[in-house]
């Protein structure tokens, strides 16, 4: 391909990027308004690394840690969710706004629907009842567990955490081990410290 | 397919847009992206997981620029005499490119060998994938892009040569 001619044709003109985030913009306008896109994404800069948000026509259906890898995330979102997954779109700008304003403690809780099609049966009934546990307060695995119904199934309420698909709005940070020590988080033990650090400061 | 259409437009978005705008110039090409990514959006499900890509996008691409080029009435209207180099469009002087007088030598290929030139050369599909969406034997398909690149070169590359002298 070292022909002038051919690579005249075949290479990128200048604009291009401008002309294509133009068209991609529209594409994604076109598509919601067609209800024909499954989920659309957009990444949020936070103080526990840049999150993945994700939302379905009826909600918030996924936030992602860096470390849990976007790609993977939106890969598996492809299989569980649909694959007509876009970048882009406003339907994520109040989840955006809403976590900006948790992060600088000005707020204490999220507003915004949720799809929940991603947790089921034991997982979800366990998701409903963090959402309970108010702004600053911890719960340990067991409290949680009997809370859930299930007084025992204690391990079975930390896997309920590990794969929420809604951390931070479903605020799984809130359960620590009964002694104290923090458990296990699947955005890492660092995000939740500064996650609870931050619920106690404000 | 399982993967996120996401992938699809940023990896091949940029292909589609440059050949949509060798088979329809400039101007229509915006419209002819659009149709082109908003249809394979809906299709995207439906395709196998191990379908080759670009070759569908293209195909998808190759039918949207004839409903937009019928649309617009003016596919098969070649520009009879390629006018003076960098004569900007005072119509629409946002779609202005700087290399409007290569995409008015492209316009001025006979059909075929500007979509041959056009898949071939810009989308990057070989022969025997061009011949299945323009029709024709690769043989021919192949004989038509090299036409057409020997076409260009003798107007558009010859006009900026002496142009650059100037």
């Amino acid at each position: 391909m070292s022909d002038p001619t051919i690579q005249l044709v075949s290479d990128p003109v200048t604009g291009d990027a401008e002309r294509l985030a133009r068209l991609h913009a529209a594409l994604v306008d076109r598509a919601s308004a067609e209800s024909c896109v499954d989920v659309t994404y957009r990444l949020l800069d936070s103080p526990v690394g840049q999150l993945l948000l994700a939302a379905t026509e009826s909600g918030v259906v996924r936030v992602a840690f860096e470390i849990e890898d976007h790609d993977r995330v939106l890969d598996s979102l492809g299989s569980s969710v649909g694959s007509r997954i876009l970048r882009g779109g406003d339907r994520l700008d109040p989840l955006a706004r809403e976590l900006d304003d948790y992060f600088a403690g000005r707020r204490h809780g999220f507003d915004v629907p949720l799809d929940l099609r991603l947790a089921r049966g034991f997982r979800l009934t366990v998701l409903r009842h963090l959402s309970e546990i108010p702004y600053g307060s911890t719960e340990s695995y067991g409290e949680v567990a009997l809370a859930s119904g299930s007084p025992r199934a204690v391990r079975a309420v930390g896997s309920a955490c590990a794969t929420n698909p809604l951390p931070i709005v479903v605020p799984c940070h809130r359960v620590v081990r009964s002694d104290g020590a923090l458990g296990g988080y699947l955005g890492g033990l660092p995000a939740k410290e500064r996650l609870l650090a931050l619920e106690r400061a404000a | 397919m399982k993967r996120p259409f996401e992938q699809a437009v940023t990896e091949h978005g940029p292909m589609v847009l440059r050949v949509c705008r060798a088979v329809l110039g400039p101007t229509e090409a915006d419209d002819a992206w659009s149709e082109t990514f908003l249809s394979a959006l809906r299709a995207w499900p439906d395709l196998p997981d191990d379908a080759n890509v670009r070759a569908w996008l293209v195909t998808i691409a190759h039918r949207k620029a004839i409903d937009v080029a019928r649309a617009g009435a003016r596919l098969a209207v070649p520009v009879a005499v390629v006018p003076d180099a960098a004569a900007p469009r005072a119509d629409q002087p946002e779609d202005a490119l700087p290399d409007g007088d290569l995409w008015t030598a492209v316009a001025a290929l006979p059909e075929k060998q500007r979509l041959c030139v056009a898949y071939h050369h810009v989308a990057g599909l070989p022969h025997p994938e061009v011949a299945r969406i323009v029709g024709g034997t690769p043989a021919a398909a192949r004989r038509a892009a090299a036409d057409g690149i020997a076409r260009l070169r003798s107007t558009y590359a010859l006009e900026r040569t002496v142009s650059t002298h100037v």
